[in-house]
């Protein structure tokens, strides 16, 4: 009888591209409702917009590129970028925001540079930093948590603000505030103390109010991740530790102008960032040595960019920034072969 | 015991055991044609010592060992040599190869098989050599001839650990684990050989916690045995705790050198199956001319155990299991992790093979899409030997094959691990034969252009020397000319014209 051949491994694959961005995708659902909750439908728009840019993008991209169009963009990997991008831009950004960023993300950041596997570049994190630079007014429209809320936003004011951005200024000054992040960093520079800074409504108990529980329901996707193994423990632990230590080494020495340690892990883009975004393993290192490096090394930046640097917020600059030592990082940290001194 | 844990492996790759372990080890018949193909080991191809139409018992040695890495072929029943041409071999390449085919007369006669029970009274050197020409090989799928590991190994340094390597961590087989349970005395016995002849403290027999009852079993054969030397060991069932290199360091902790053999750290590490092998060419005097192994998968009726003899084609293993089912969709020698594809089932089963694998179509998953590497280091986590596959991935696909091996590319045992883990299902280890292989071309080219240019070099450096020489040689003679002073001899010349001229007679006569 006669067989045909082929090449051993014979054990069917365990794992897909799809199957760990899947659970990427099922782990950022927490923080995605519990931003919908405290920051409104702005987020949903947000989403919808990027997803729906990112994937007619990839689309077109796969067609220029001759690529078989199904098997990629079944790889989920679009969707997991267009999520990303949507969560970290400000819940009432005109609607041509998501749609620029997730452009940039999916055309420029990854397809130029070879589509999948092969961006050097976070490519949300390329999005949100091109629109942070060239739109700054528009990138800081962030709605009030809803606890401080005064006026309830009618769904056609939202509508109107977003779409046609025609909501009377009155109206939008009622609804938006800086982020705990940017309100501190504005404070600090008129030489406020952390405790007179702290004692305004945009702080809560933790950190931001809102924004606390929007980091721990992203802290409760990324253990998720790390249970279900779609990422292993280096890159989050890293950025968590790099960017306790440092601001726990300013908080100790000067207390009434540093924020706490706590205050820098649940605002912002802490935990989005050291979970799913920094853990994207296209654009991270990839030895077990060098992950928790790099992901210290993002910590530490993100707290020198919120700290001295010209923007609230570090984490996008930082990932990017470390991206570019990767190979650096990787080279350096090759582990030791079995058999070799 | 205190054990060691490698780095990744596949801990719950799923084991496919139960199919084949239930069954008693069943002897398979002897088939009309056996076909020995003569190179069946690692090293030289022996010679055949037959010829067509010479008449061999079973035993009767039919090939010799040619150079010193290389086995004797044993016949496994009598009959006669009907060719000596070549045949399909069981290789991945599909190619055929020199072998001898014996036409069985069902008879079955044997060489009178002469033991040496009292195998204590005899020198390392006398066992290594009835080893030796017995044809033993490892039997674990390496085919190394034994002789060799056990005779150099014990001149160039103490050895102080045999381990018997009884993990079978391929998933399907359970060749190892039906010998064990059955016949555990006897692989003991074996072992008493082995650490006679190399003089080793202490043997381990390391088996995985999978097979409770065969750890039973085999704990019963060392207390019956009473050699305090002798040990058995549990060791977690993690794929490919059997790979030599990893079993050595879940054992002792130790790694063997880069490049290296277990004996640079004073270790053996010996297969029970070939253990078995031993005893029995030893003590009951028979040369390797059956071995046991598993028939298993979707794709046969009966999966088990048999008792082969070596040369049987596939199909009369498949006959005895009761034949293919409707599911038969790949033959595979050897295991799924690391086993390969064969195109016909008239190839016969040799010294190495260990298993026979008739996967269906959802056991052997043969087309896989690869998507781009997402570089997400789960082939790095996989990997007993700490290498990096995608980085080696990389460079084996671009051709850079000397960045490869400065990143240990020859370090790749091809377990699979890598492969099985890879989210976008890269044949990573195809990729890696391949440029190994092209490496070693590499490096053969290169030895053979040293060659080349060391030859070159030596010729012109001959020629140039002869002419230094001629030219020494020339100038020499000038010189010599020159130091007989000229005057000396225009002197004697003109004394013989002055005497001519007197003696004018003594010309003209």
């Amino acid at each position: 009888m006669h067989f045909l051949t082929s090449n051993a491994p014979f054990i069917a694959p365990q794992n897909s591209v799809q199957r760990m961005m899947f659970w990427v995708l099922i782990a950022l659902l927490p923080g995605v409702i519990t931003m919908i909750w405290q920051f409104g439908y702005g987020v949903l728009f947000n989403i919808i917009i990027c997803l729906m840019t990112a994937l007619a993008a990839e689309a077109l991209m796969l067609h220029l590129r001759g690529r078989p169009i199904l098997p990629f963009m079944s790889d989920l990997s679009a969707v997991v970028t267009a999520l990303l991008l949507a969560l970290a831009l400000p819940t009432l950004a005109p609607w041509w925001i998501p749609f620029i960023g997730a452009l940039i993300a999916i055309i420029i950041a990854k397809h130029l540079y070879g589509g999948l596997g092969y961006n050097p570049f976070n490519p949300a994190m390329v999005a949100f930093a091109v629109l942070m630079v060239s739109f700054p007014k528009s990138m800081t429209v962030w709605m009030l948590p809803q606890a401080l809320q005064v006026d309830s936003v009618s769904f056609s004011d939202l509508i109107s603000l977003v779409f046609q951005q025609q909501a009377n200024p009155e109206l939008i000054d009622a609804i938006t505030a800086a982020t705990p992040l940017d309100t501190m960093k504005t404070q600090l520079g008129l030489n406020q103390t952390i405790d007179e800074i702290r004692s305004a409504s945009v702080f809560g108990s933790l950190a931001g109010t809102g924004w606390q529980w929007v980091s721990i329901a992203f802290l409760l996707g990324g253990c998720l991740l790390l249970a279900k193994k779609i990422i292993s423990w280096h890159i989050p632990v890293g950025v968590l530790a790099g960017l306790f230590v440092i601001s726990f080494i300013a908080y100790m020495s000067e207390p009434g102008l540093s924020p706490s340690p706590t205050f820098h892990l649940l605002s912002g883009g802490a935990m989005l960032g050291a979970f799913f975004i920094a853990t994207d393993p296209v654009t991270a290192a990839t030895t077990t040595k060098g992950r928790f490096i790099y992901g210290a090394l993002i910590g530490v930046l993100t707290y020198i960019i919120r700290t001295w640097g010209g923007y609230p917020e570090g984490i996008a600059f930082a990932v990017i920034l470390i991206n570019m030592t990767v190979p650096l990082i990787d080279h350096y940290t090759q582990p030791r072969v079995y058999g070799h001194k | 015991m205190k054990l060691w844990r490698f780095n990744g492996g596949l801990p719950s790759l799923a084991e496919h055991k139960n199919e084949s372990t239930h069954l008693p080890i069943e002897t398979a018949p002897v088939p009309s044609q056996l076909v020995y193909p003569l190179r069946q080991h690692i090293g030289n191809a022996a010679t055949a010592l037959v010829k067509v139409g010479d008449y061999v018992l079973r035993g009767q040695k039919i090939a010799d060992a040619q150079g010193l890495i290389s086995a004797p072929i044993h016949a496994a029943s009598s009959g006669t040599v009907s060719h000596i041409a070549d045949h399909l071999i069981p290789h991945p390449s599909g190619f055929s190869a020199p072998s001898i085919s014996i036409t069985t007369d069902g008879l079955d006669k044997e060489l009178p098989p002469s033991g040496q029970p009292d195998f204590r009274q005899l020198s390392a050197a006398d066992l290594v050599s009835l080893i030796r020409e017995a044809g033993i090989v490892g039997l674990g799928g390496a085919a190394f001839p034994t002789a060799i590991k056990l005779d150099n190994q014990s001149k160039s340094r103490r050895i102080d650990t045999l381990i018997l390597n009884g993990a079978e961590c391929e998933p399907y087989i359970s060749c190892d684990d039906r010998l064990l349970k059955e016949r555990a005395d006897k692989v003991i016995e074996g072992v008493n050989v082995l650490l006679h002849l190399l003089g080793a403290k202490r043997a381990i027999l390391a088996i995985e916690d999978n097979v409770p009852s065969t750890f039973k079993a085999i704990q019963t054969a060392v207390n019956q045995n009473n050699n305090p030397a002798i040990s058995a060991a549990q060791i977690p069932t993690i794929y490919p705790t059997g790979g030599e290199k990893q079993l050595i360091q879940t054992l002792t902790g130790k790694e063997v050198p880069s490049g290296g053999i277990p004996a640079d750290i004073g270790i053996v590490s010996i297969n029970v199956g070939t253990v078995y092998a031993v005893q029995q060419a030893v003590i009951e005097g028979k040369p390797l001319t059956s071995r046991i192994i598993t028939v298993t998968g979707e794709g046969v009726t009966t999966p088990r155990n048999l008792e082969v003899r070596i040369g049987t084609p596939i199909s009369t293993l498949i006959d005895v299991c009761n034949g293919y089912t409707q599911d038969a969709d790949r033959l595979i020698m050897g295991g799924p992790m690391m086993g390969f594809a064969l195109m016909n089932d008239q190839i016969p089963v040799v010294k190495a093979s260990n298993c026979i694998l008739v996967a269906s179509k959802h056991e052997a998953v043969t087309e896989k899409q690869a998507m781009p590497c997402i570089r997400c280091g789960l082939c790095a986590s996989a990997c007993p030997v700490s290498l990096l596959p995608q980085q080696l991935y990389w460079f084996s696909r671009s051709e850079q094959l000397e960045k490869a091996e400065k990143i240990n590319l020859l370090d790749c045992i091809e377990c699979g691990c890598c492969d099985v883990v890879c989210p976008s299902h890269i044949p990573l280890v195809q990729h890696f034969r391949y440029a190994k292989s092209a490496l070693k071309v590499q490096h053969h080219e290169k030895h053979l252009s040293n060659v080349a240019r060391e030859r070159f070099e030596a010729r012109e450096a001959r020629l140039a020397q002869e002419k230094a020489d001629r030219a020494e040689k020339s100038r020499a003679k000038k010189a010599a000319l020159k130091e007989k002073p000229a005057k000396e001899t225009i002197d004697a010349a003109i004394s013989r014209a002055k005497a001519k001229k007197q003696n004018p007679s003594e010309g003209e006569g």
